[in-house]
């Protein structure tokens, strides 16, 4: 991809203003038919998916217990990781997001709610909420493209740095939830420039290095010591539910805003943005992807996206509800609406990353049109 | 859910070891997490109900028994108790006078709830609640109580909802200690909420009923007090009902110079009226700033100098959110109102909600 003002045939060039508005419009619609139904089958809903959760991660650590019994160590290792990947996905990144804040319920809410992981919930809410909500896919404001240590935007500039992203990428699917902590702290920026040692950077580290202890002390010091003479075996366990927590996360994470079709924007082109025209970058930006419902609840429903873009506040199931309508207006507006099953989407995104560790001209790409088109700068976007 | 309960330092006992070790496995929750899912009424968890029997009293109002958490620690007949329950899904929560007598050996409690119109909250109550509901408990509160021992002569003054209070004093036997007189107001004689058991402890002569049915004869009137309690102003009174008649009641005692035999309890003593635009306290802050229907909150408090909690600014990142202790907001994206009542809490997104009548901000 390219910043959506490069392209040669600009994606939106036949939106006026007004259908931009009016785009918008019909969104807010859609939202406020959700908010009109919002209530118990949501609040009852996550309800039992945190239940379920809890179960199910309790189980698979006293079957762990005795994991030197090699069916005992599949079976807890399966639970624990698809335990893991409910707490991060379905229940803790909406929860985060403020999808259950209606309910009231202090337990259920996100400014209590905290999370199986190693960022603290604070400062991923930060990173993640307010500005890779906010500024979605605008290249030098978002850090999700390319987390800040990879080039995945033609229009990224490329450092020889780049030729080992493939690698890099690699190593952060695997240890993906460190990889979210030095993310959330913007290690990186941090440290070139020279603020690690202020009392603010200094508290925030110190805060996930307190989320780090609990989490290590947990699955590799006290569950491993309680299972006894299954000591290695459990801590083998706990890895690898970890890991393969840490690889479904970051490739459905991969999936959201990397595979083809996905735009992305210039840091000029959201000033004075209007609400229909972030709601429209909201629609280009990301990516669903297609599968069945067990899938859609293990990716916390993040299969969708686009809707949750759009709507990042909504109780996640409600995304699937809306999206024939909102993929309804894809069309009518006709915008693309990029979707398509994991292994496809995966691979996309993954091509991409190895595409782009080489320079530009390295790899065949069309012609630059560094022309920003007339409706573009009619509309502002 | 990471803050750990705190708990004394100078001894470690063996259970504080086991919960700190329950502690370490189940990070980031809490032991209570998982206990809550098989045991929410269990000792040491946070003070919950049960909901046991669901028994109408009139077409409008049904007594609700609860079997309350081991947390429970009793209450004073006349005291209220304030009760979370999730309606739509959203937790509300109101207060409910305790109309049982204290000590059952089941250690059960009851509220009596009378529906009233429009009231999301008593409706579902009395109409829709099914037995085996967990509500959320406050311990009992209030002084709106009998001393003891129970003063010789006792005058209870009420109308509607009202009796609640009184019916759990009376329960609790204040009327075989004193001479008590018992004068009831309510639309006609089968709206009289305990109408039946009011009836029987008058005609075993241990109470004096007077009731006022409204809807023939009129609203009671203090000054007809005279004729029909002639007495009245000698007697320790203990009244409660609307606002109006409340108001009424304190201006005659007052105006008789016995203000210190009345006692009275007002549900609902802050009425949220919504409006457009309103004055916003911060309470913390010590804050206080007239804000209009159209501007956000965080807005107007930044542009009086407080220090707001803000984030994206269009209500998606949550980052702004505080607690309104009590008022009305507007929600700028749909119109939707939000209230609170005092003690409430509820969390707002000062970035998209706009005043709408006076409001306490804790920040």
């Amino acid at each position: 991809m390219t910043v959506i003002q490069h392209k040669p045939v600009n994606p939106i060039a036949h939106l006026s203003a007004e259908d931009i508005e009016i785009l918008g419009k019909e969104l807010d619609a859609i939202r406020d038919r959700v908010l009109a139904e919002r209530g118990e089958s949501d609040a009852a809903y996550i309800r039992k998916v945190i239940k379920t959760q809890r179960t199910l991660e309790m189980s698979s650590r006293a079957v762990l217990l005795f994991s030197l019994f090699p069916p005992a160590w599949v079976v807890g290792t399966a639970g624990l990781a698809v335990a893991k990947i409910l707490e991060n996905m379905e229940i803790g990144h909406n929860i985060l997001h403020g999808q259950y804040d209606f309910m009231r319920d202090p337990k259920i809410h996100s400014t209590t709610w905290e999370w199986d992981h190693v960022s603290p919930a604070e400062q991923w809410k930060h990173s993640h909420n307010q500005l890779h909500h906010t500024y979605t896919n605008v290249l030098g404001k978002d850090n999700d493209l390319g987390y800040g240590i990879m080039r995945v935007d033609e229009d990224q500039k490329w450092y020889p740095l780049h030729l080992g992203q493939p690698l890099w990428n690699f190593v952060n699917a695997c240890f993906f939830e460190y990889g979210i902590a030095a993310y959330d702290l913007e290690l990186g920026r941090n440290l070139r420039k020279g603020r690690h040692k202020t009392p603010e950077f200094r508290a925030r580290l110190r805060g996930v290095g307190r989320k780090i202890r609990r989490q290590v002390l947990k699955d590799y010091v006290i569950h491993p010591l309680l299972s006894g003479p299954s000591f290695l075996s459990t801590l083998a366990a706990t890895f690898t539910a970890n890991l393969i927590r840490n690889v479904w996360s970051h490739s459905v994470i991969m999936c959201g805003h990397f595979p083809n079709g996905v735009e992305t924007f210039s840091k000029t082109s959201i000033e004075g943005e209007t609400r229909g025209e972030w709601y429209l970058r909201q629609m280009l930006g990301s990516a669903n992807i297609s599968g069945s419902r067990l899938m859609h609840i293990m990716t916390g429903n993040l299969s969708f996206q686009i809707e949750h873009h759009l709507f990042p506040d909504l109780p996640s199931k409600r995304y699937q509800e809306i999206a024939p309508q909102v993929r309804a207006l894809f069309d009518r507006y006709g915008l693309s609406y990029t979707t398509g099953p994991l292994p496809k989407q995966v691979a996309s995104a993954w091509w991409k990353v190895i595409r782009l560790s080489l320079p530009n001209r390295a790899v065949a790409r069309p012609g630059t049109d560094e022309r920003p088109s007339r409706a573009l700068a009619a509309s502002g976007v | 859910m990471t803050t750990t309960v705190p708990r004394p330092a100078a001894k470690t006992s063996v259970r504080d070891r086991l919960l700190r070790l329950a502690e370490t496995v189940t990070t980031p929750l809490l032991p209570e997490d998982y206990l809550d899912l098989v045991a929410p009424l269990r000792a040491g968890a946070a003070l919950r109900g049960r909901i046991v029997a669901v028994d109408p009293e009139t077409r409008d109002a049904a007594t609700l028994t609860i079997q309350p958490g081991r947390a429970w620690r009793g209450h004073r007949p006349g005291q209220y108790v304030r009760l979370g329950i999730d309606v739509d899904g959203v937790r509300q929560w109101r207060a409910y006078s305790v109309t049982s007598a204290p000590g059952r050996p089941d250690g059960r409690i009851s509220v009596t709830v009378k529906a009233i119109p429009d009231g999301r909250v008593s409706n579902h109550l009395v109409h829709r609640t099914r037995v085996g509901t967990i509500v959320q408990l406050d311990q009992a509160l209030g002084d709106f109580v009998l001393p003891d021992p129970v003063p010789a002569r006792v005058l209870f003054l009420t109308a509607g909802s009202g009796i609640t209070p009184v019916m759990g004093m009376l329960r609790s036997g204040a009327a075989t200690r004193a001479d008590v007189v018992v004068v009831h107001s309510a639309p006609t004689p089968d709206d009289v909420v305990f109408g039946a058991q009011l009836r029987a402890l008058a005609a075993q002569g241990d109470i004096r009923l007077v009731e006022r049915h409204t809807d023939r004869h009129g609203l009671l009137g203090v000054d007809e007090l005279a004729d029909l309690v002639p007495d009245h102003l000698d007697r320790q009174t203990w009244a409660c009902g609307p606002v109006g008649m409340l108001d009424a009641v304190q201006e005659h005692w007052a105006a008789a110079g016995v203000a210190d035999r009345l006692h009275t309890e007002r549900f609902r003593p802050t009425v949220i009226a919504p409006g457009e635009g309103g004055t916003v306290t911060f309470t913390r802050a010590g804050l206080t700033l007239a804000a209009d229907g159209g501007t956000p909150i965080l807005d107007a408090g930044e542009a009086a100098g407080a220090l707001m909690p803000s984030g994206c600014r269009m209500g998606i990142c949550y980052g702004c959110v505080l607690p309104l202790r009590q008022g009305a907001v507007r929600d700028l994206r749909d119109g939707t109102l939000t209230t609170a009542l005092p003690g409430d809490g509820v969390l707002i997104q000062t970035c998209v909600s706009a005043a709408a009548g006076t409001c306490d901000i804790d920040l």
